[in-house]
């Protein structure tokens, strides 16, 4: 009998810490990216760039109080799953917002989706068609192939180039960026000569690049992201091409001019500042931003890339959002997102609203281009 | 015209050397088992890689090549001694099986020990293209042909003129009567793996500076090598060489003079062909089954 007192007393705490706890409840980030497969070299930093920027915030006692909490699945770049991890996270993980969709394919996959279950969900994708007609839930963060496009063809005009090649990959990202190309070229007074194409995982592609040598291209634009670019340049120096050679964001990393090595010299291609963080005046707004992320991120994971980046925007985007709304309600953190004015991120400076549901200007592009092993910004 | 005619037959001799080689070790390893090993392509990748890890070591490029060819035939080996040889005597689908299996762990081994980034391997003589009549060729084409070349007549010596290569031929024929008449059939087995990793693994080194490495590479070749190997009608070693110049070629012309979109399709839709009107391969022996 003598027992009772102290275990009642003992239950009592116990009671006492679980509820404490319930009051807690952590808001739920769901994601799903391309950890593994042929877009990997992309999802893997969005993912450790997630959980970096979770832990970093947790440690400052989180948002509103509640600490956060990052469920994520890997979709292997396949689409078909990533649709399926949604549902996952919205039926029984009960997610408050979706952050993910590491290529074009896995986010469109899952856009119905997300619109009827009425959750936020932030894509780090480039497809303009994510964002184009406006979705209620949906935002993206990554720059699309359509600035991409117009970017080059501006640099294009300003060197008076108007007859231009145009080498593409058979991916998502090299489809939708050919598409871009064709019909914005108009607009810039471009037309294009010759329009070959290759599988991403080919190992030569001088057939294609000989027929572009037999045209009367003043310029070549090559379209697509992994290894293919780089032997796309190395194969044009092989084949003794000496025309300006336009890449896309989708290489912008030390990864191509590695792969590439001297035949990469004076490729020029459209960057998110991240890239040339160090290079970029002081009086620029994003500067602090990028060291600071660039700085953490390669404390502990190596050399930073512009697709971590995006994950860093979208979740700080919605962080933002939840701290405006007060708590982590779907509708009104959605408001909020839309609301979103001069954040400051890796990408550019977002200004969102009902109608630009991304907030990117071309600004947050510069033109790069290789010189000595590096990129350097063109004036 | 001629010159561009010229430019795509060297890009496919190129190509095509390469699909020879890893379709040879197919054949050499369905001669001698009647398997067909889908772990042919990770030999491949497992070269390169390990050329270019021990180059960055610091390692001669020549020493590098031997280290990395030496170390994938012990691959091939630990694979045929700890994953084929208990299933002796298991039906030929279970050991297919087993391969693509062990294809997908070598694939595992190679992401965790290099990651998922692309890795490049410096050109043994420099990237400074030859120029012939037009066309332009690299140093390095130069080495996979010539390799190549003297690596299919050192095989076909092998077969024909070594007691050695004999006894792995007769175990193609007829396993029982190999064995009947003294042949270690399970040594040959062992050396079939050896000789088909060696090889995959010098044409992995051999093409890794011109098309870069990384833990996937060996899927696209292997299925590559696969199509040579029965064109030119699998288990005939010259047959897949014949098969993997002709592949090459012609993906190289189909991607030139038709479109390059429908370069894969050209060259995949040429197996189909042959396989429709030549079953056994363009150069495969005509089998006779009793019924």
């Amino acid at each position: 009998m003598k027992d009772y007192g102290w275990k009642i007393i003992l239950a009592a705490a116990l009671l006492a810490i679980t509820s404490l706890a319930g009051a807690v409840e952590p808001i739920r980030i769901g994601s799903f990216l391309s950890v593994t497969g042929p877009a990997s070299f992309l999802g893997d930093p969005e993912l450790r760039t997630l959980q970096m920027v979770v832990k970093d915030i947790n440690a400052k006692g989180g948002v509103k109080g509640r600490p956060l909490e990052l469920i994520h699945y890997d979709t292997g770049g396949n689409a078909r799953e990533a649709l399926s991890f949604v549902k996952r996270l919205i039926q029984n993980d009960k997610v408050d917002l979706i952050i993910g969709g590491t290529t074009s394919g896995d986010s469109l996959a899952v856009i119905p989706e997300v619109e009827k279950a009425g959750i936020p969900f932030i894509s780090l994708a480039g497809a303009v068609d994510i964002i184009e007609p406006v979705k209620k839930w949906v935002f993206k963060v990554a720059h699309t192939d359509r600035m991409a496009a117009a970017k080059i063809f501006e640099d294009l005009r300003k060197r008076g180039l108007t007859k231009v090649a145009l080498i593409t990959g058979d991916g998502g990202f090299d489809k939708s960026g050919r598409e871009q190309l064709l019909k914005l070229a108009p607009e810039y007074g471009i037309t294009f000569v010759a329009d070959e194409s290759y599988g991403n995982k080919d190992t030569d592609m001088t057939p294609q690049l000989t027929k572009i040598r037999s045209s009367d291209a003043e310029a070549i634009i090559n379209f697509g992201f992994g290894q293919a670019p780089a032997i796309v340049t190395k194969n044009m120096k092989q084949l003794g091409i000496n025309l300006p050679l336009y890449q896309s964001h989708g290489v912008a990393s030390q990864t191509f001019i590695d792969l590439a090595g001297a035949a990469a010299e004076g490729v020029r291609l459209p960057a998110a500042a991240l890239v040339v963080a160090e290079q970029l005046p002081s009086s620029d707004l994003q500067k602090p931003v990028l060291l600071a992320y660039k700085k953490q991120y390669e404390a502990q994971y190596g050399p930073v890339s512009t697709f971590g980046g995006h994950a860093y925007d979208g979740l700080m985007i919605a962080v933002a959002a939840m701290e405006r709304a007060g708590d982590a309600d779907k509708a009104k953190v959605r408001t909020e997102i839309e609301k979103t004015q001069g954040f400051i991120g890796t990408a550019g400076v977002f200004n969102m609203n009902p109608t630009d549901h991304m907030g990117l200007n071309l600004d947050a592009f510069k033109m790069v281009e290789v010189r000595n092993g590096a990129w350097k910004i063109v004036e | 015209m001629p010159e561009q005619l010229f430019q795509f037959l060297v890009t496919g001799i190129t190509v095509g050397s390469l699909y020879a080689l890893v379709g040879l070790g197919f054949a050499i390893i369905y001669n001698a088992s009647d398997v067909v090993n889908f772990a042919q392509g990770e030999f491949v990748m497992l070269g390169a890689m390990t050329a270019i890890a021990l180059l960055s070591a610091g390692l001669p490029l020549p020493l590098a090549a031997i280290v990395a060819t030496l170390l994938t035939v012990l691959v091939g080996l630990l694979l045929e001694r700890f994953a084929i040889e208990p299933t002796v005597g298991a039906p030929v689908v279970t050991t297919i099986i087993i391969t693509i299996g062990a294809a997908i762990f070598l694939r595992g081994i190679a992401l965790l020990l290099w990651g998922k980034d692309f890795h490049p391997m410096p050109a043994f003589s420099g990237d400074r293209p030859i120029h012939l009549g037009g066309a332009t060729l690299l140093p390095q084409s130069l080495w996979v042909m010539g390799v190549t070349l003297l690596l299919v007549v050192l095989v076909r010596l092998f077969f024909n003129r070594t007691l050695l290569g004999k006894a792995l031929l007769a175990c193609s024929f007829n396993r029982a009567a190999a064995q009947l008449v003294g042949i270690n059939v399970r040594v040959m087995l062992r050396l079939a793996y050896g000789l088909s990793a060696g090889l995959g693994a010098l044409a992995g080194i051999l093409i890794a500076p011109i098309t870069f490495s990384s833990y996937e590479a060996g899927i696209m070749l292997g299925l590559k090598g696969f199509s040579a190997a029965i064109v030119g009608g699998i288990g005939n070693p010259m047959g897949a060489v014949a098969g993997g110049l002709l592949l090459g070629v012609l993906e190289a012309l189909g991607a030139g003079f038709i479109s390059s979109g429908y370069k894969d399709a050209i060259a995949f839709l040429f197996v189909l062909m042959v396989l429709f009107f030549e079953p056994t391969g363009l150069f495969g022996h005509k089998v006779a089954d009793r019924v």
